[in-house]
Order: C-alpha cells, then structure tokens, then sequence
C-alpha cells in the first residue's frame, strides 16, 4: 500500500490532506472531530485583528440540480477572542502529535502586530503559520488579506517581518485576484517563506434574486463580492498551481506549494498533486459534506497510487508539471479526428448539432443505406417507437474535413462513444515557435500564410 | 356549454358498495383516483435536468403530434413552466389529457434514448407537470385569430373535433360545435377511466377551446337535430369528429343480462356509488377497454375478476404496459375461452358456458384464427359479466352518404371525404393503426390546417 504520509516544508502529516483555514476549522472541538475521521491535518481558521462577521455571509452557485457547485462568502477571520481560539490550538496540538496544526493569520501591516501573533501562534506549540494574503473581502478594505497579496512588495515586506520573528515553517497563501499568480509567489521566495498555499477565494457576485432583485446573499437589502470556492473553481486553481510550479525561480528556492480550490474527490487530489502541489487543503467539499469524505479521499488516492506503482506522494508530486506547454511550443502538425462508435452511440444528435451550428459541419446523419439524411425528415402523420427508433439515422464523422476541434467529443454523454484519433497528418512535427522563426511573415501576412497552407496541403474551409 | 352534472363533482365523495370486508379494503387501497400522483416541482425539475435534450429528438418524432420534447422539458429545467406549456400545446392542444392518457411507452417514452440504460425520461408526467401548472391558474395562453369571416361546422367534441375547433379558432374561423352528448371531451370525458384521466380535466380544455371563440353546442345531433345538407349549406367546410360507435353485441343467449363495458366506465366516472359490483365478475374481451373495466370492477371491490380472451396471452390487442398493470392490479386471465351462453336463474346470472378454443391459421388480421375445441364446454360459476370487445364501425356513414373504406370514413391526404367541403379525422377515420386520443388530435390539427388552406384557395379562386 502506498504511503501517504508527507513531510511539507518541514511540517509532517500522516496525508496530504489538510482542512484550510475556513469554517471547519473554526474551533479546536471541530478540529479533534476531523482528526477523528481521519484528516491529516488542519489549518486554523485565520486568526488576528478583531472583526464582527454578518448573517447571510454564503452565498452558493447551483448548476441542474446539483447544489453548491461553489460557495461564495463574506465571512471575515475568526470572530471569536484570540485567547481562544490559541488555547484550543494548544489543546488540539497536545491531542493530536501526528497531525499538522497549522495557525493561519492576519493582523494589521505592521512589523509589531506580525511579530506578537508570530510569537503567541508558536507558544501553543502549532507546527506551522500560514500568512493568510488572500481575504478578498472586508479584511482587504483594511488593509489585510488580499490587499497585501496583490502588491508583491507588500507581500515580501510582511513576509520578511513574520520570517524575522519565526522559528516554525511559514506559508505564504496567494490570492488569485491578480493578473499573474507569480509574482507574488516569488516576493514570497525572495522574503524567504517556506512555502506558499494557492488558492484562496475568487472575487464574485453569486447572482441576483429574480422575485426581490436583491443581490444574492442577501444582507439586510445589500450585497457585494465575495470569495468563490468550491468545485468550479478548481480549473482555475490548477492553472495558478501549474504556473507557480513551473516558475523557474519558484523552482530555483524549491518552495513546496500547498493546493487547494475545488478539491472534492481523490481524483482532485491527484490532479493537484500531478500539477505540483505537495500538500492539500479542502474547505467547501468539507462545508458540504462533512468532514467524512476523508475517507473516500484517502482511499481513492491510496488504490489509485497502487495501480499506477506510486510508493509515495513524493513520487506523484509534480508529474505532470514538464506536460504544460505555451501554445507556441505545440505541434502544429499533431492531428486527431472524432471518430463515433455506431455500437456505443444512443443517437441524441448532440454531436451533430454542436458541429453543425458552432464547429465545423462536418458530422452527417446517415441512415441504414449509407445515404445522407436532414434531421426531421419525417411526415407530420409519422409516429410511434418503432417509426422513431428503427430507422434513426447514425451521427457520422466525414474525417477529411474534421479539424479534430473535440467538441462532438465533450457534448456526447456517453463514455467512450466518441474518441479522438490520432492521424498521420503527412506533414513534419513544427511548433509556431520554430515556424515564425523560419518564416517570420508567415505570422504577419495572410498571402505568406496561404502559400504556406497550399505547400503543406492543409485545407480549411 | 353544459355545466357539470352534480354527479361528476361528488364522485370523489365516499363510495358506498355494501359492507364487505375486501370491497372495504379494496377501496382504502385503491380506488378511483388517478393512479399516477403529480410530480412535485422538485421532482419535474430533477427529472427535466436528466433529459439530455437531444437534437432532432426522437421522442419528439414518435408524439404524433410532434411535441418539441426537449424544448418543453428544458423550460421546466429552467422553471419557465408557461412557456414549457405553450411549446406542448401549440403542438397538441389537449396535452393535459394527452399527458395523462397517452400510451407513452410506445410513443415517446418508448422512443427516448435513455432507454439505453433503461429510464426513459418520465416525459408524460412532466407534460402533465407543466400543463397542471397552466390550467390550476387558469392561464390562457392563446386567443382567437384575427377573423377571417370563413365558419366552419365541427361535428364530436372529442379528442378530434376539439384539436380542428381549436386549430381553426386561432386560425381566426368562426367555428360551431356540435356535440350530441351533454359533455364535451368524447372518449376523454366518458369513456377513459378515471384512473387515468379525471372529468375534470377534459372538461377544462374544452372549456378553454371555448374561449377560443368556438360556439359549442352539446345535446345536438347530427341527423337527428341538424343535417349534413344544412350544414354544408350554412357553413364554408363540416368537419366530422364522429368516433366510433356503441359495443357490438356478443351474440350469445343471456346477453340482455350482460354489463356493457363502454357504460360501465362512463357510469364509474360520474356515478360510481350507484354501481353494484359482484364477487366473481369475469370481462369479455382483451383489448385496453376490457382492462380497463375490469380495473374498474377490480377496484370498486369484486372479490375476484377475470379476463376472459378467446385467443392466448401472444394476440391480445392490450398494450404490454397495460396487461403488467391489470397483473398488478390482480386481475385474472383466461386465455383461448369463449363464452357461449350466459346462465341466469330469476334473471340473475350464476355463470357463463365456455367452450376452449384452439389457434389456426392466421386471419385477415395476420393473428392465429382462434377455432372452437369440439366437446370442451364447460362452465364457470359468475355472478357479474361485462362485454368490452371494443367499439362498432363508426354510425350513420351510410345515412350520411359517406364513402367507406372498411366500415371507416375515407378520406384523402388532406382528412377530405368523398362529400365536398366535408372532412373527417379521429376515430372514425382508423382504417388502420391503433386509435389513441393523441392520434386524433392530430388529425383535428392537420384537417384543420387542410380546411384553412381549402378556404385560402377557394378565395384566390373567387378573386380571379
Ligand atoms: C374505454 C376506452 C378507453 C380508452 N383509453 C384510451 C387511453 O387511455 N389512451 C388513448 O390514447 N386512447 C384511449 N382510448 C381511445 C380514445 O379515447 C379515442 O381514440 C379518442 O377519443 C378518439 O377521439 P375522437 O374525437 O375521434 O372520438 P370520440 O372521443 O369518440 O369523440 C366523438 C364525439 O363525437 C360525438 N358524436 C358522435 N356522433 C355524433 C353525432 N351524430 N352528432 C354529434 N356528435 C356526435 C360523440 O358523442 C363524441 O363526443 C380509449 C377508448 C375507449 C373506448
Ligand atoms: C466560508 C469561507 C471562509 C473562508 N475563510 C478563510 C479564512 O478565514 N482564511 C483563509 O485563509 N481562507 C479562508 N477561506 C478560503 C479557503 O481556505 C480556501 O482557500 C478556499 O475556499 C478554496 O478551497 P475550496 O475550493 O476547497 O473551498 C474561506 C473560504 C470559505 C468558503
Ligand atoms: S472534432 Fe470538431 S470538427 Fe470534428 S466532428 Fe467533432 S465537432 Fe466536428
Ligand atoms: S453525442 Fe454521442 S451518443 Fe449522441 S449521437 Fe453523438 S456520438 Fe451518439
Ligand atoms: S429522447 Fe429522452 S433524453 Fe432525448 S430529448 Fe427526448 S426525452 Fe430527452
């Protein structure tokens, strides 16, 4: 069996799996109760500067029925006294030897309020501090969170007081509200953090209530942006991931990234640590289900590890990271086309009509003879199952005028019934990269491009 | 229009069949209420978010009146329920009886292709979700065309006659209903079942179809009250949505003492109190109509009821849906049995005579000729019998001087009859194919478009 235990940045955890400083890591009786079922570790919910917090503070995203897809939020840091929550962290560390505490902060920016919880945080005997730069609401209208997390010379500022004053590891949580992930994540490099954590809630408007036209929550008749998580997010959360951990200067102080965003299933997990993450947080999963997914997490990770011979996490972190590629590195000869197994095929004519109104026309609905059919050719008088079923007509790629786009292939909802082939496009391997700098006008001329086109017979209409 | 007799409105009231303790039972178990319960709108909705909303839907080419399936059940995904109505009913303008009565398993949820992993979209009842929702607020969602001074004669206020009224109202003809029964609706109001279909129901769409400018007349018959010469002579087309007839006679000595299946259902939905039910009732016939009485018996307390079919289990004419449901209502059959005589003391019936039947060669109708096993009479002991062996030809084609193709209307591609200006759909014109309300509709719908373009030519012709 795998092992999944980790050593992050010096802070060790029996999984990679750590509660993120949130709603389920509010008290150190909600932390005993997770470690009960099985979680690694926990980040404390951020402690700091006082704050009061509001009702309605979560809004949610719901797609077709499925709920929560995402949540939204306005909830500030902790609300209850800091002596309390740091004596639970004392109780729970005392508790629970094995397992990561790790206490998330934020204070005022200035090097004596940073210095002060630094030294409180360490008294309770936590394994860790995450720098929480990342609230993008309230605590960023003073000042805090997120309104340090998106200037890197705050960022590398706060980090190099907090690094003055520690002597357990520090964590850097990033803020995807800005433009580009990494130069904050290297101001925390340069500051000399330990480690970053990526990423913290997305500004976001959940929606607007059609019968009241109040803004979604709905706070006493107002409402603003709050931060996104959740299953949703986790596309954009990979791409930070994915970008940091290819920095090469990110690389260079080999800083471990702790990845969070939308982690809801032991597949999440190992796409984030594929992608290079080398420890796991969780919130909203968690908020929606309890802490008792941890252990379809563990063991899905686990046997799924065994099947692909990973000993340890070690082994699957980053995996994947070489595989990401700017476009202009890409093979523009690499070629695939859809191909519809008739057997697998239910015939709802998804494919035919995503290709035939927003791709590239080129699937045909073919009936029992071979020969090409409308949709709808039927009398008005015809009906019944068997009119309906027997002579439907088959989804039918015509491969020369595929542009392999995978749109068939993303709208079919059957598994496995439409795959995209890969086919000899008859033409050299060539990136953009080494053809721009073979013809440079190629980019720049329609004319050039065309000639280009003809001389390597490719043909789109 | 005729209000509703007092009878149909107290009919949920308490039944009262006699003391026994199974008919007790039997009535707190079952009873007469409709068999499916509404979906809740948390139901319809994750229900409409399975539906993958196809393209060229096939569910949507097996309705005969080619509802754009996907397209209402996506308005029910996104709870915009009046629009989903309006997509049912600009196709099919009775789709509340529709979603209710409708052989759905060979139509489209037959054809869904869900039914790949075998749960076809429950596309009946969130048809009946979405048209529940217009008709429980009383939302009326079309209105008369702009009037084009053209009348038009509807004859039946069935499923048929309603569809073409309905079509030429918005069309903006002034049409003029004439139905011989007291209540519109036909089949729907007296003869489906009220398990599947309640009065009300039928009652609401017509009175809808009313408000469409359509002027309907109950009570008046034609060929008694009216004839078809007048008709053709005061209004510009005569549309015939006459059905069927009564049911045929069995043919054997006792019958006077036999129910008749057609009134026993009509009596169960407006009077079902006033019915007495028998402990050993046996229903001739095997078709849809024969289940569905017997389900009636069944349910309105019979100890034991049995179908009696003269062909075996492969012939029966009852949809496979429909026999698993009679199975489950506990309804017994006996198959290749003829009843030969009804045996009566006193004029109450103790029994029926049967004889066994064997299978032949296939008739006229490409099923085993079932022929009679010589010396195999037997009898069995009975106390009920009802006939329900369908429907005679349609009635009065003859008087009417009609032309006939196998007992039925004929009519040509566009529902025209050998009369000028005279034209038929529905029932009476089922030459071939199973007759169903939806079929009708259609063909109320398409004559009514057919009589529209007629009346069009007819004006370029007067014009030139
Ligand atoms: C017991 C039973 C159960 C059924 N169950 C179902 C079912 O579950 N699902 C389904 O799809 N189909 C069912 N059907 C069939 C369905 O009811 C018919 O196919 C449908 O009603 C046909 O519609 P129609 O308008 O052609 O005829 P009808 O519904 O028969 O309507 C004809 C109308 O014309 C009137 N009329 C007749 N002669 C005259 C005249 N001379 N003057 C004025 N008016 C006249 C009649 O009174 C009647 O109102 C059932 C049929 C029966 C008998
Ligand atoms: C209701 C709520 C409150 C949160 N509070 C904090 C917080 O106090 N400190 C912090 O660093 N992150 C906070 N977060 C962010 C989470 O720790 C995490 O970064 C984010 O939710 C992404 O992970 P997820 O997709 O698993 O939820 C909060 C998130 C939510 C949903
Ligand atoms: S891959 Fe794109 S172009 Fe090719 S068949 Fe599918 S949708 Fe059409
Ligand atoms: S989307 Fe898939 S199942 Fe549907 S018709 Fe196309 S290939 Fe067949
Ligand atoms: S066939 Fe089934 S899944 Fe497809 S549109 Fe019709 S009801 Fe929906």
């Amino acid at each position: 069996m795998a092992d999944l235990s980790i050593d992050f940045a010096g802070i060790k955890s029996p999984n990679p799996f750590w509660l993120a400083s949130a709603p389920p890591t509010n008290s150190g009786a909600q932390i005993h109760k997770a470690f009960e079922a099985g979680w690694g570790g926990a980040v404390w919910k951020t402690i700091g500067a006082p704050v009061l917090n509001v009702s309605n503070r979560y809004g949610a995203w719901h797609y077709n029925g499925h709920k929560m897809l995402a949540i939204n939020n306005v909830e500030l840091i902790s609300d209850r006294p800091l002596e309390v929550n740091l004596r639970e962290m004392a109780e729970v560390k005392r508790a629970w030897p094995d397992r990561a505490v790790i206490a998330s902060a934020m204070v005022e920016s200035k090097p004596e309020a940073w210095r002060d919880i630094v030294r409180r945080i360490e008294d309770t005997g936590a394994d860790g501090i995450e720098l929480n730069y990342g609230c993008p609401h309230g605590m960023s209208e003073r000042g805090m969170g997120s309104a340090v997390g998106q200037v890197p010379e705050y960022c590398e500022q706060i980090t190099r007081w907090v690094m003055e004053a520690a002597s357990i590891p520090v964590i850097v949580k990033l803020t995807p509200n800005v433009t580009d992930i990494v130069p904050p994540a290297r101001a925390a490099a340069r500051a000399g953090a330990n480690a970053v954590s990526l990423i913290n809630t997305i500004n976001s408007i959940i929606g607007v209530d059609l019968d009241s036209l109040e803004i979604i929550p709905n706070i006493g008749g107002k409402g603003g942006h709050g931060g996104y998580a959740g299953p949703a997010v986790k596309p954009i959360a990979l791409n930070m991931l994915s970008a940091v951990a290819r920095d090469p200067e990110i690389r260079e102080a080999g800083l471990p990234i702790s990845g969070m965003g939308g982690i809801e299933t032991w597949r999440d997990a190992a796409e984030f640590l594929l992608l290079g993450a080398g420890s796991l947080q969780v919130c909203t999963s968690v908020m929606h289900y309890g802490f008792r997914i941890i252990e379809d997490l563990v063991e899905g990770l686990s046997s799924w590890m065994d099947d692909k011979g990973f000993a340890t996490i070690a082994d699957v972190v980053g995996r994947s990271v070489h595989r990401i590629s700017d476009f202009k590195d890409f093979d523009l000869s690499f070629r695939a086309v859809a191909r519809i197994d008739p057997e697998k095929c239910i015939r709802c004519d998804l494919c035919y009509i995503a290709c035939n109104d927003t791709a590239h026309q080129c699937i045909d609905l073919v009936d029992g003879e071979g020969r090409k059919v409308a949709p709808g050719s039927y009398g008005p008088r015809a009906n019944g199952k068997e009119a309906a079923t027997a002579d439907r007509p088959l989804p039918v790629v015509r491969e020369a005028d595929c542009v392999g786009c995978r749109l068939c292939y993303n709208v079919c909802p059957i598994d496995g019934c439409i795959t995209m082939a890969e086919v000899p496009s008859g033409r050299p391997p060539v990136t953009w990269a080494e053809l721009t700098a073979a013809r440079p006008e190629v980019g720049s001329d329609w004319e050039a491009m065309k000639r280009y086109r003809q001389e390597n017979g490719i043909d789109i209409h | 229009m005729s209000r509703l007799p007092e009878a149909a409105v107290t009919r949920r009231g308490r039944l009262n069949y006699g003391k026994r303790s199974v008919k007790e039972e039997n009535r707190q178990t079952g009873g007469l209420g409709e068999v499916l319960p509404p979906l809740s709108a948390h139901e319809a909705r994750v229900e409409a978010y399975r539906c993958l909303y196809c393209y060229d839907a096939p569910c949507t080419h097996a309705c005969p009146t080619h509802i754009d399936v996907p397209g209402f059940i996506k308005k029910i995904a996104t709870g915009n329920l009046r629009g989903s109505a309006r997509t049912i009913m600009e196709a099919n303008i009775l789709g509340a009886t529709c979603a209710r009565v409708c052989p759905v398993e060979e139509l489209c949820e037959g054809a869904c292709v869900l039914n790949a992993e075998g749960r076809p979209i429950m596309i009946g009842r969130l048809q009946r979700h979405a048209t529940d929702h217009l008709f429980e607020r009383g939302i009326r969602l079309f209105r008369p065309g702009r009037p084009t001074g053209r009348r038009v004669a509807v004859v039946g206020a069935g499923p048929a006659g309603l569809a073409c009224a309905a079509e030429l109202g918005r069309l903006g003809h002034a049409v003029t209903l004439f139905e011989k029964r007291p209540l519109p609706g036909g089949l729907s109001t007296y003869g489906i079942i009220v398990l599947r279909e309640p009065v009300e129901v039928a009652l609401a769409e017509a009175e809808m179809i009313a408000e469409l400018g359509v002027d309907i007349r109950t009570d008046t018959e034609l060929g008694r009250d009216v004839t078809l010469e007048a008709l053709r002579e005061e209004y510009d087309a005569v549309f015939l949505g006459i059905g069927l007839g009564g049911s045929p006679d069995l043919g054997i000595p006792g019958e006077e003492l036999v129910e008749d299946g057609l009134a026993w259902i009509e009596r169960s939905k407006f009077e079902p109190e006033k019915m007495t039910v028998g402990d050993e009732v046996y229903v001739i016939g095997a078709g849809n109509t024969a289940i569905d009485a017997a389900t009636i018996a069944r349910r309105l307390g019979a100890e034991r009821v049995t179908i009696l079919y003269r062909r075996s289990e492969r012939e029966m004419p009852a949809y496979r849906h429909e026999y698993a449901f009679a199975r489950k209502e506990g309804i017994d059959f006996r198959f290749l049995t003829q009843p030969v005589r009804i045996l009566a003391t006193d004029g109450r019936i103790t029994g029926i005579e049967c004889v066994r039947m064997r299978l032949g060669k296939a008739d006229a109708s490409g099923r085993a000729a079932p022929e009679p096993v010589s010396g195999s009479e037997f009898t069995l002991p009975a106390d009920q019998v009802i006939k329900a062996i369908g429907q005679k030809k349609p009635e009065l084609l003859a008087d009417l001087g009609l032309a006939t193709e196998k007992g039925y209307v004929r009519v040509d591609e566009a529902y025209r009859t050998s009369i000028e200006k005279v034209y038929a759909g529905g029932d009476c014109i089922r030459a071939v194919g199973a007759a169903s309300t939806v079929m009708a509709v259609q063909d109320g719908k398409l004559a009514a478009r057919a009589i529209d373009a007629d009346l069009g030519l007819a004006t370029a012709a007067a014009a030139e």
